[in-house]
């Protein structure tokens, strides 16, 4: 059983179509990748899945629920999680700020307890804490968690995004080009912390990369957006063989010169 | 660029170098206590030995008093013991300032005012600084509660006398709970339709609600009369005195002596200071439990990025309407309290100038901090309402007892404030002249001298005249009439000098200092 189902979902920008019927399902405990060129629609797919775009035509089932029509928080509350292109760290806060933060759809806010400080108020600030600095442990910032967010390195930001992320203990957590910027060993450390979120946690994992290095070594499903279009999917070796991924990368040209050579 | 990084290390600034012996006392946890105390005692005294007769009074008093009122957070910023820290500021809050406002009435009257403005300014504080959700019409809020206190109480012939639905005075403390509900629903009811916009555009709705509420309460008046128009509501009730104040007011008058003119007014004044002091105190507890608090991060998140908040599962709009709302509320209850203080409401004291002003004041103090909201109100409040009134008034004061300012006090100004113009203008010649010069160090050597010189021959021609008479002060430069201009350029330079405020909280000040960094980073990557 599928734990995220998107059925010919599409997206119009005025003249623009940035998804164009794209169906896609993601198995339970699986770690995926959406790749394609820059300007396919993947980002923009993420963002109709967490709800900040709202498809106009399709539908995206997740647990069984359908998500259309779902505030991006509400799609948080309901288990699905992501991390930013660009990082969008709260940059003025503290690492473990940022991490309770991301608890916001698990705790009970009521402005009453939080004056009175009753009903369990403190218990659950401890708790809070706690985990916040158990996540930050799991992603290897353990000790840090005191650090005003912009004065991370790089590398340190997209972990606390990550952790962030996991925070309302998602099932399924969207990584939007999550080793970007990262030198090949740093993206190598991301690689290992990804296996470890789906096989410590549980999480499912999807990814937008473009590091095809990190791309065949993780993904057991990936599918390939050009042109807001699916032009393929399949086990990472079906992608390396398929002709039109080849295509879209390098042009017509290569790819009749690539199948030339793999004749010769 | 060498000797613009090294200047810092080298030279350390006149203002920390006063500063240094008094931070060491405060650091020094022996010390401390006993010098903030007799620190505390010698304000009062002076102040209650000021005369005013003394033709120096008001600039004497400008002097004195503001020290008083800042003695708390003098307080608050030493290393001791919260213990001690507590029962000094309770010294300061109920006996020294008391004391001094038995003394001087006007001093009470102050008081009072700067504690309204405390609270407004930590309500603002909540919407603009904790939420980052910029709030032009603020002093609606405050507007509805003081409407409501007063619609109900007040003789003039409005709707509510007409049909008898007048209140006692004794329902004063249960308007304040009211005026908290009636005007955080006012918070939800501008909240909603507003939550959509941001930044710039929030501003100019709120801007425009403030106004509708203002321009309302001028036209309610008509065909049924709720607000009696811009004429205002006139009698407003005071809450009854509990008898315990003019019991405390007389027995400290029979045993410091102190001489008191009118006790009615006094405890009046008494029991406005204490409710206000409470109100102050609830409003603090709350604000303080709310930054710290899911809420509070759910705030500053929203502030920082609101998409990524959103995405991180914070409901975008129930957080703004609750900071709308909690805003709000405390507007409300002050709104209440200045009703009954002033005793009359009408449109003119709520117009968009109060919006801005109490918006100066967390500016000032440093936004997003609780302790820098009440600073900022009580500095700019002083400033508005005693110090530069005061200039004016001494500066009257001198004109009719036909003062002379002595040649050598002249000279000193000049060269004081002329030399330091002159420094800061050949520093920023000098920068040309250096390439002449080529050697760094001959140039600076230069530069002092001709400072030198110049700041001499200013002080030595000054000498020679008969100083400056008072009378020959311009009556178009009347410091009355230029009250807001001096107001004006002080906000300038404070934000050119102290961007992130007198009080800033630690996380706006590095979010400042780093915007400040990078705004520096790209300068000098755009020159190289």
């Amino acid at each position: 059983m599928a734990l995220l189902d998107v059925r010919n979902v599409t997206k119009r920008f005025g003249g623009l179509t940035a998804v164009s019927d794209v169906t896609m399902s993601v198995a339970e405990g699986s770690i995926s990748a959406i790749i394609g060129p820059n300007g396919a629609g993947k980002t923009t797919f993420f963002n109709l899945l967490t709800g900040i775009y709202v498809p106009d035509v399709g539908s995206i089932n997740f647990g069984g629920r359908s998500l259309i029509g779902l505030r991006p928080d509400q799609v948080n509350a309901a288990g699905m999680s992501r991390t930013f292109q660009n990082i969008r760290l709260f940059p003025g806060m503290t690492v473990v700020e940022n991490v309770m933060v991301g608890m916001h759809s698990r705790l009970n806010v009521s402005l009453v307890r939080t004056i009175t400080r009753l009903g369990g108020f403190n218990k659950q600030e401890k708790r809070v804490r706690e985990r916040a600095s158990d996540l930050l442990n799991f992603v290897g910032l353990s000790g840090q968690g005191d650090e005003i967010c912009r004065n991370l390195p790089y590398g340190a930001q997209r972990r606390v995004e990550i952790a962030r992320a996991m925070a309302s203990d998602p099932k399924l957590i969207l990584l939007d080009e999550p080793t970007a910027g990262m030198n090949p060993n740093e993206s190598k450390d991301a690689m290992e912390l990804f296996r470890k979120v789906r096989d410590e946690r549980g999480v499912t994992v999807v990814l937008i990369e473009h590091d095809m290095k990190v791309v065949m070594g993780i993904s057991e499903h990936i599918t390939v957006l050009n042109f807001g279009q699916t032009i393929a999917e399949g086990t990472p070796k079906e992608i390396q063989s398929n002709e039109k991924v080849v295509e879209a990368y390098l042009g017509r040209h290569a790819a009749g010169s690539s199948r030339a050579e793999g004749e010769a | 660029m060498t000797t613009a990084q090294s200047t810092p290390t080298i030279k350390i600034s006149l203002m920390g170098r006063i500063m240094a012996p008094i931070r060491a006392v405060l650091d020094n946890p022996v010390l401390a206590v006993p010098a903030l105390i007799v620190y505390m005692i010698a304000v009062t005294l002076i102040l209650l030995g000021l005369n005013r007769s003394d033709p120096l009074f008001p600039l004497k008093s400008s002097l004195a008093f503001p020290p008083l009122v800042l003695s708390p957070f003098i307080v608050l910023s030493a290393k001791i013991d919260w213990r001690f820290k507590g029962l000094l500021v309770l010294a300061a809050l109920f006996i020294f300032l008391p004391l001094i406002g038995m003394y001087d009435s006007s001093y009470f009257e102050l008081v009072i005012q700067i504690c309204i403005f405390s609270g407004l300014a930590l309500g603002l504080n909540i919407v603009v600084g904790f939420a980052g959700l910029l709030d032009l019409g603020y002093v609606a809020f405050f507007a509805v509660g003081a409407y409501l206190w007063a619609m109900f109480t007040s003789p003039v012939d409005t709707y509510f006398k007409v049909n008898n639905m007048l209140v006692s005075a004794n329902y004063f403390y249960l308007f304040i709970f009211l005026g908290v509900a009636v005007a955080a629903t006012g918070g939800i009811l501008l909240g909603l339709p507003v939550l959509r916009l941001r930044g710039d555009y929030l501003a100019i709705v709120t801007l425009g609600f403030g106004e509708v509420i203002r321009v309302l309460a001028v036209n309610f008046n008509s065909p049924t009369n709720f607000t009696n128009g811009s004429q205002g509501l006139d009698g407003v009730l005071r809450p009854t005195v509990p008898p315990f104040i003019p019991d405390i007011i007389m027995r400290v008058d029979q045993t410091l002596g102190i001489p008191i003119s009118n006790a009615n007014t006094l405890a009046q004044q008494m029991l406005f200071y204490l409710v206000a002091i409470v109100i102050i105190a609830c409003i603090i507890v709350i604000a303080r439990r709310l930054d710290d608090s899911p809420i509070g991060r759910a705030w500053t998140a929203i502030r920082e990025d609101e998409v990524a908040a959103i995405a991180m599962g914070v409901p975008l709009v129930r957080m703004k309407l609750m900071a709308f709302a909690m805003g709000a509320s405390f507007a409300g209850a002050i709104g209440v309290l200045y009703a009954a203080k002033q005793s009359f409401v009408s449109p003119e004291s709520f117009s968009l100038n109060q919006s801005i002003g109490i918006l100066a004041m967390v500016i000032v103090g440093g936004i997003g901090g609780i302790r820098g909201a009440l600073f900022g109100a009580c500095v700019v409040t002083l400033l508005n309402l005693q110090v530069l009134k005061n200039l004016s008034l001494q500066i009257n004061n001198f004109k009719n007892i036909d003062a002379v300012m002595p040649p050598w006090l002249v000279a000193v100004i000049l060269a004081v404030v002329g030399g330091w113009i002159l420094w800061k203008l050949l520093k920023a010649l000098w920068s040309f002249a250096n390439r002449w010069f080529g050697n760094a160090k001959q140039a600076e050597q230069v530069r002092v001298v001709v400072w030198g010189v110049l700041v001499a021959a200013i002080a030595l021609l000054t000498l020679q005249g008969s100083g400056f008479r008072f009378d020959d002060w311009p009556a178009q430069l009347e410091p009355a009439k230029y009250e807001r201009l001096v107001f004006g350029i002080l906000l300038i330079m404070m934000m050119i000098f102290r961007p992130s405020g007198l009080l800033p909280e630690p996380r706006r000040k590095m979010e400042m200092t780093a915007a400040k960094a990078e705004a520096e980073d790209g300068a000098i990557g755009g020159g190289g």
